[in-house]
C-alpha cells in the first residue's frame, strides 16, 4: 500500500513535468493568448495531463491517509507535497476561470519544484504526538495550504507580468531583482540536485560534538561537512574535514545543507547563463509576447482575492480553534503563528494599496512576489530554522 | 458649510465631487481628468470637509488609508522581530540569564530592548490599538456617505459622468429593439435593471461594497473581545497540580468544584504493534502516544462551613487527554503536563556491624507519622522532618518548601539495648551522627513515587465575542472578495446610445459580461479607456 501511494506520487510528478512541456508548446502555437474560447490542441493535452496528475496525487494522498490512520500533512515531506498538490489544484480552478495556458507554464514548474523539494525529506510515515491528534489539525493545515497555494498563483501571474513588463535591453534594479527571483528558483533545483547526488552516493559522516547545554552528542551528516558542529570530532574515517566550526547555537548541519544548495544554485545558474547568454528573464520574454498586461494583472489580483479568505480561515481561524482545543489558548505567539499573521497582514496591506493607492500592474506584481517569498519563508525557514511548537521534529 | 445644488435638482452635501443623483461633476478640477475617480462615488467624507480643530486632525489622521497601511506594515515588521529569538514564554530559564547565555551579546541586546516579551510590550499593544482606532474612524468616515450616494443614484446620468467612465463607448443609428434585447440579456445575467425614459441602469452585487465594512466591524469586535480578558472575572487561567489519588479544589470556581485524579497514564508508540511507524520510530526513538488523566469531577453540596470538610457530590467521570479537555459550566480543564513526585521512603533499621535488619518502615513523605513501632522493643521516632532540605545560612538544617523534593529526617532509634535511643540525621546519600558513634542505622531501601497531573484550568467568557468577530470578519471578506459591484449604463444621448460601465474590481470579467450582453445586437462594444492609455504606453 505504502509503495502504491509512493508510485502514484511519482507518476503525478512525471505527468506534471510532461504537462509543462505541453504548456510550453501551446504558447508557441497560439497567436492571441487572451482569446479565451480557443485553447489549442497542445493546451488541451497539457490541461488534461495536469488533471490526471492531480488525480494521481490525490490517490497518493488518500492511500497514505488510510495507511497512516491520519491525514498525511504531519511532517515536512507530507505537508510540502500537499502544498504542491494544492498549487496544481488552484491552478486548475483558476485555469477554468481565465483559460490561459501561459499561467500553467509558469505555475507547473513551481509546483514541480515544491514537490521535488519535499521529496528530499524523510518519507517515513510518522506517528502523531498527542497534541497533533485532532481533526482540527487536518482541517487547519489543509485549508491553510490551499489558501497559500491560491495566493501562490498570484505569484506566478505576477512573474508573467514582470517578465513581460520589464525592459531587458538594459540592466536595471528591476532586471536584477527579477533575476534574483529566478536564481532562488534555480537554487531549489540546486538543493534537490546535491541532496539526490549525495543520497545516491550514500554519503555519511559522523561527528561527536558538544551541544548548547554542554552535553556530548552525536550527529550524522549526509553531505560533506563544510561547516562542522561545535567542538566536533570527526568519527568517520576519510570523512570530509570541516572548513569551519560553528558555535553551539547554530545548527551546523542545516547551515551546511544551505551552503551546498546555494553553491549548487550558483553553479547551475552560471551554466544556464553561459548557455543562453542572456538573463533568464530575457530568455522567457518571447513566451509572454502575446499576453495582455492587464489580463495577467487581473489574474494575479483575483488569486489574492480568492486566496485571502481561504488563507484567513485556514491559517488563522482554524488554527485558533485547534490551538484552543489542544493548547488551551487560541493564540500563543509561536513563530509559525506569528508568520501566519505576518503573511495575513502583508496581503491585507497589499489589498489596501491596490484598492486605495491604485497600486496596479507592476507594483502589484512585485507585491505578489514578496507575498510568495513570505509564504515560502514560513514553509521552509520557520519550520527548519526557527524551531517552535510547529517545527516538525526530526525532519 | 453650504450644500451644493446640482442642475438636476439634487441637493448634495458640501464636499461632494460627483452629484449623488446624476453624477455631474461638481468640482472644477475633476473636469480635467480623463477618467473619474469613482472611489466612494465621489461622495463627501468628513475627513475632507473638516480640517480645522484638533479633533478634525486626529480624525483625518486615522481615517487615511495611507496611515492604516503604515500601521499594518509597522506591526508586520515588529512581529518579525519577535520571531528572531524565542519569546519569554518559551524559555525555561529566567530571561535575564537565558538570552545572554544562549545567544551572547546579541541575546543580551535583544533582552535589553525588551524584545523577549515583544507581543506583550506596551508599544506593540499600542500599535494594535491604533489599527483598531483607524479601523473604526476610517469605516465611519466612509460608510455613511457611500451608502447615501449609492442609494440616491438616478438612472439617467450626466454626460460628463458617462464619458469619464473607464469602460465607455457610443453607437450610432441604433435600433431600439436592440436595447430591449440588451435589457433581457442583463436580466438573464441577474442584473437589477432600472429604466427611465428609455435609459437603462443595470446593477448587481451592490451588497459586496459593504464587505470591507463588515469585515472591519468583525475585526473591531475581535479586538474588543481580546481586550475584554483584562477585565477581572472574564478570564481564568490557572495551573492545577493534582496527585494520583487526591482531590483538589478547582481554582476560581468559588470553591464549588473539586477534581479527583484517579490515575495518570502515559503511553508511547510501540514499534511492534504499529508496524507502519516502524521506520519513523527507529529514527525518532520514543514517541509519546497519549497523556491522560482519569478524573472524577465533584461539586460541593450544601453551604460552605469553615473548618469542616466539604460534602461532595459526583458530577461526572472523564478521561482528560490532550485535545479532549473536560468541560463544565464554562470551565475547561486541560491536560497540560505531568511530573512524577517522591511520595514515600522506605528504610530498614539495621545494626551497623552485623547488618542485621530489625524491620522496615515506610514513611509517607506528605504525612509522616511521629513514631514507627517495629516490634520486639525496636522503634523509630521522627524528631524532625525537612521535606525540601537545605542548610540555612546559620548552618542549621531547614526546609526550602513543603514539597518533598529532598527529604531529610532526624531519627531517634530505640532498641532493647539502647533504651534511651540514638540520634541520627539522614538525608539522601548522607548520614550524620551528631552524638558520636551509633550502633544502629537507618538504611535506605527505596523510594515510592506517584504521578502528578498538571492541568490548566481555563474559563474564557470573552471567547464568544471573539468567535462572533471572527465569523463576521469571514463573512465580510467573502462578501467583498467573491462578489463585485457592477453597473452598466445604457443611455440615449444626442441621438446615439452610450454605454458605460463600472466595477469595483475584475474589469476583465465585466468586459466579458458586456460582450455577452451585447451579443445579437448591433451595439458596439465599449472600450476600456484605461487600457487604451496603457497600450499607447506599451506601444503595442
Ligand atoms: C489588519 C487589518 C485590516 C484588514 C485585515 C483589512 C481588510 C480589508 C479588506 C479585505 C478589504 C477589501 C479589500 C479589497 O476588496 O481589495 C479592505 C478594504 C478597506 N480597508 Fe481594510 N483592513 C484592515 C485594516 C484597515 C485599516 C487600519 C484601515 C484604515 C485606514 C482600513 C481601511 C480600508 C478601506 C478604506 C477599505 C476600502 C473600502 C471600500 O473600498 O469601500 N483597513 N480592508
Amino acid at each position: 500500500m505504502v509503495e502504491l501511494s509512493g508510485n502514484l506520487l511519482f507518476i503525478a510528478f512525471i505527468l506534471y513535468l510532461v504537462a509543462t512541456l505541453f504548456f510550453g508548446g501551446s504558447i508557441k502555437q497560439k497567436k492571441d493568448l487572451n482569446d479565451t474560447k480557443t485553447t489549442n490542441k497542445w493546451g488541451k493535452i497539457a490541461v488534461f495531463l495536469t488533471i490526471i496528475g492531480f488525480i494521481s496525487q490525490l490517490g497518493y494522498f488518500i492511500i497514505r491517509w488510510i495507511v497512516a490512520g491520519h491525514a498525511p500533512v504531519s511532517n515536512m515531506f507530507e505537508f510540502t507535497t500537499f502544498f504542491g498538490m494544492a498549487l496544481v489544484g488552484a491552478f486548475i480552478v483558476i485555469y477554468f476561470i481565465y483559460r490561459t495556458t501561459l499561467l500553467g507554464l509558469f505555475t507547473m514548474p513551481v509546483a514541480i519544484l515544491v514537490i521535488a523539494y519535499a521529496s528530499m525529506f524523510p518519507r517515513d510515515i510518522s506517528p502523531l504526538i498527542p497534541s497533533l491528534q485532532s481533526y482540527w489539525l487536518y482541517i487547519h493545515v489543509t485549508t491553510a495550504a490551499i489558501g497559500e497555494a491560491i495566493l501562490a498563483i498570484s505569484f506566478a501571474a505576477g512573474l508573467i507580468y514582470l517578465v513581460k513588463a520589464i525592459d531587458q535591453t538594459k540592466s536595471t534594479k528591476k532586471t536584477f531583482w527579477l533575476e534574483f527571483v529566478m536564481f532562488c528558483l534555480v537554487t531549489v533545483i540546486g538543493f534537490v540536485v546535491v541532496s539526490s547526488v549525495f543520497a545516491g552516493m550514500g554519503y555519511h559522516e559522523k561527528f561527536n560534538w558538544v551541544d548548547k547545554s554542554g552535553n556530548q552528542a552525536q550527529i550524522e551528516y549526509t553531505m560533506p561537512a563544510l561547516t562542522g558542529p561545535h567542538e566536533g570530532k570527526l568519527l568517520t574515517k576519510d570523512g570530509f574535514k570541516p572548513w569551519a566550526e560553528m558555535p553551539a547555537f547554530i545548527n551546523a548541519k542545516k547551515l551546511n545543507t544551505v551552503i551546498w544548495s546555494v553553491a549548487a544554485g550558483i553553479v547551475l545558474y552560471g551554466l544556464i547563463r553561459l548557455i543562453i547568454r542572456k538573463r533568464i528573464g530575457s530568455m522567457l520574454k518571447p513566451l509572454v509576447k502575446n499576453i495582455k498586461l492587464d489580463f495577467v494583472d487581473e489574474i494575479s489580483y483575483r488569486s489574492v482575492l480568492i486566496g485571502f479568505p481561504v488563507f484567513t480561515l485556514g491559517a488563522l481561524i482554524f488554527a485558533m480553534i485547534w490551538a484552543q482545543v489542544a493548547w488551551s489558548r487560541f493564540w500563543g505567539w509561536d513563530p509559525k503563528e506569528v508568520w501566519a499573521l505576518i503573511t495575513w497582514l502583508f496581503y491585507a496591506a497589499f489589498m489596501h494599496l491596490r484598492l486605495s493607492k491604485g497600486w496596479h500592474g507592476e507594483k502589484s506584481a512585485w507585491l505578489a512576489v514578496i507575498g510568495f517569498a513570505i509564504i515560502m519563508f514560513n514553509l521552509v525557514a520557520v519550520n527548519l530554522v526557527i524551531a517552535g511548537l510547529h517545527s516538525y521534529a526530526g525532519s | 458649510m453650504k450644500d451644493v445644488k446640482c442642475e438636476c435638482g439634487h441637493v448634495n452635501p458640501h464636499g461632494t465631487v460627483l452629484c449623488e443623483a446624476c453624477g455631474k461633476i461638481l468640482v472644477e478640477e475633476e473636469n480635467e481628468k480623463q477618467l473619474l475617480d469613482m472611489r466612494y462615488e465621489g461622495s463627501a467624507r468628513r475627513s475632507q470637509i473638516y480640517q480645522k480643530t484638533v479633533v478634525d486632525k486626529v480624525w483625518n489622521f486615522f481615517s487615511s488609508v495611507k496611515v492604516g497601511v503604515w500601521l499594518i506594515i509597522i506591526t508586520l515588521i515588529a512581529s518579525i522581530l519577535g520571531t528572531i529569538l524565542p519569546q519569554k514564554m518559551y524559555i525555561n530559564l529566567p530571561p535575564e540569564v537565558y538570552y545572554e547565555k544562549e545567544y551572547g551579546w546579541f541575546g543580551k541586546l535583544y533582552y535589553q530592548l525588551g524584545f523577549h516579551d515583544l507581543y506583550g510590550s506596551w508599544w506593540y499593544l499600542l500599535l494594535i490599538a491604533m489599527i483598531g482606532i483607524s479601523l473604526v474612524i476610517c469605516s465611519l468616515d466612509r460608510v455613511v456617505p457611500l451608502y447615501k450616494a449609492l442609494k440616491a443614484q438616478r438612472v439617467t446620468r450626466h454626460e460628463g459622468f458617462l464619458k469619464r467612465q473607464r469602460v465607455f463607448g457610443a453607437s450610432h443609428n441604433v435600433d431600439q429593439r436592440d436595447i430591449e434585447t440588451v435589457k433581457q440579456h442583463l436580466i438573464q445575467k441577474h442584473y437589477k435593471v432600472r429604466e427611465e425614459n428609455g435609459d437603462l441602469l443595470a446593477e448587481k452585487g451592490r451588497f459586496s461594497r459593504w464587505g470591507p465594512y463588515v469585515n472591519h466591524v468583525g475585526l473591531i469586535i475581535f479586538l474588543f473581545g481580546a481586550m475584554l480578558r483584562f477585565i477581572p472575572g472574564m478570564y481564568v487561567n490557572e495551573n492545577l497540580w493534582v496527585r494520583e489519588g487526591e482531590t483538589a479544589l478547582v481554582p476560581e470556581t468559588g470553591e464549588k468544584f473539586y477534581v479527583h485524579n484517579n490515575k495518570f497514564i502515559l503511553e508511547h508508540y510501540d514499534k511492534e504493534k504499529n508496524k507502519t511507524f516502524e521506520k519513523a520510530l527507529d529514527r525518532a526513538g520514543n514517541v509519546v502516544k497519549n497523556y491522560q488523566s482519569n478524573v472524577v469531577l465533584y461539586q460541593r453540596s450544601g453551604e460552605k462551613i469553615p473548618g469542616e470538610k466539604p460534602k461532595l457530590e459526583k458530577v461526572k467521570e472523564y478521561k482528560i487527554r490532550v485535545n479532549h479537555p473536560l468541560e463544565f459550566e464554562g470551565y475547561s480543564i486541560y491536560q497540560s503536563s505531568f511530573r512524577s513526585e517522591m511520595d514515600s521512603m522506605t528504610f530498614a533499621l539495621i545494626n551497623k556491624k552485623t547488618e542485621k535488619s530489625f524491620g522496615e518502615l515506610t514513611i509517607n513523605l506528605r504525612t509522616p507519622k511521629e513514631k514507627y513501632d517495629l516490634g520486639n522493643g525496636y522503634s523509630v521516632k521522627i524528631l524532625n522532618y525537612f521535606p525540601d532540605f537545605e542548610f540555612a545560612e546559620n548552618g542549621e538544617p531547614s526546609t526550602k518548601s513543603r514539597v518533598p523534593n529532598n527529604p531529610a529526617f532526624i531519627f531517634r532509634m530505640t532498641a532493647p539495648d539502647k533504651p534511651k535511643g540514638e540520634t541520627s540525621f539522614v538525608a539522601i546519600r548522607q548520614t550524620i551522627e551528631p552524638f558520636g558513634n551509633n550502633t544502629y542505622k537507618m538504611a535506605f531501601k527505596r523510594i515510592g513515587t506517584t504521578n502528578v497531573s498538571g492541568f490548566t484550568v481555563r474559563k474564557d467568557s470573552s471567547i464568544w465575542v471573539i468567535i462572533f468577530g471572527g465569523i463576521l470578519f469571514m463573512i465580510g471578506v467573502i462578501q467583498g472578495a467573491y462578489w463585485n459591484h457592477r453597473r452598466i449604463w445604457v443611455q440615449n444621448k444626442n441621438g446615439d446610445v452610450w454605454i458605460a460601465a463600472h466595477t469595483n474590481k475584475n474589469w476583465y470579467g465585466l468586459k466579458r459580461e458586456i460582450e455577452k450582453v451585447l451579443e445579437d445586437t448591433k451595439l458596439k462594444m465599449p472600450e476600456d479607456q484605461l487600457q487604451r492609455e496603457q497600450k499607447d504606453k506599451e506601444g503595442v
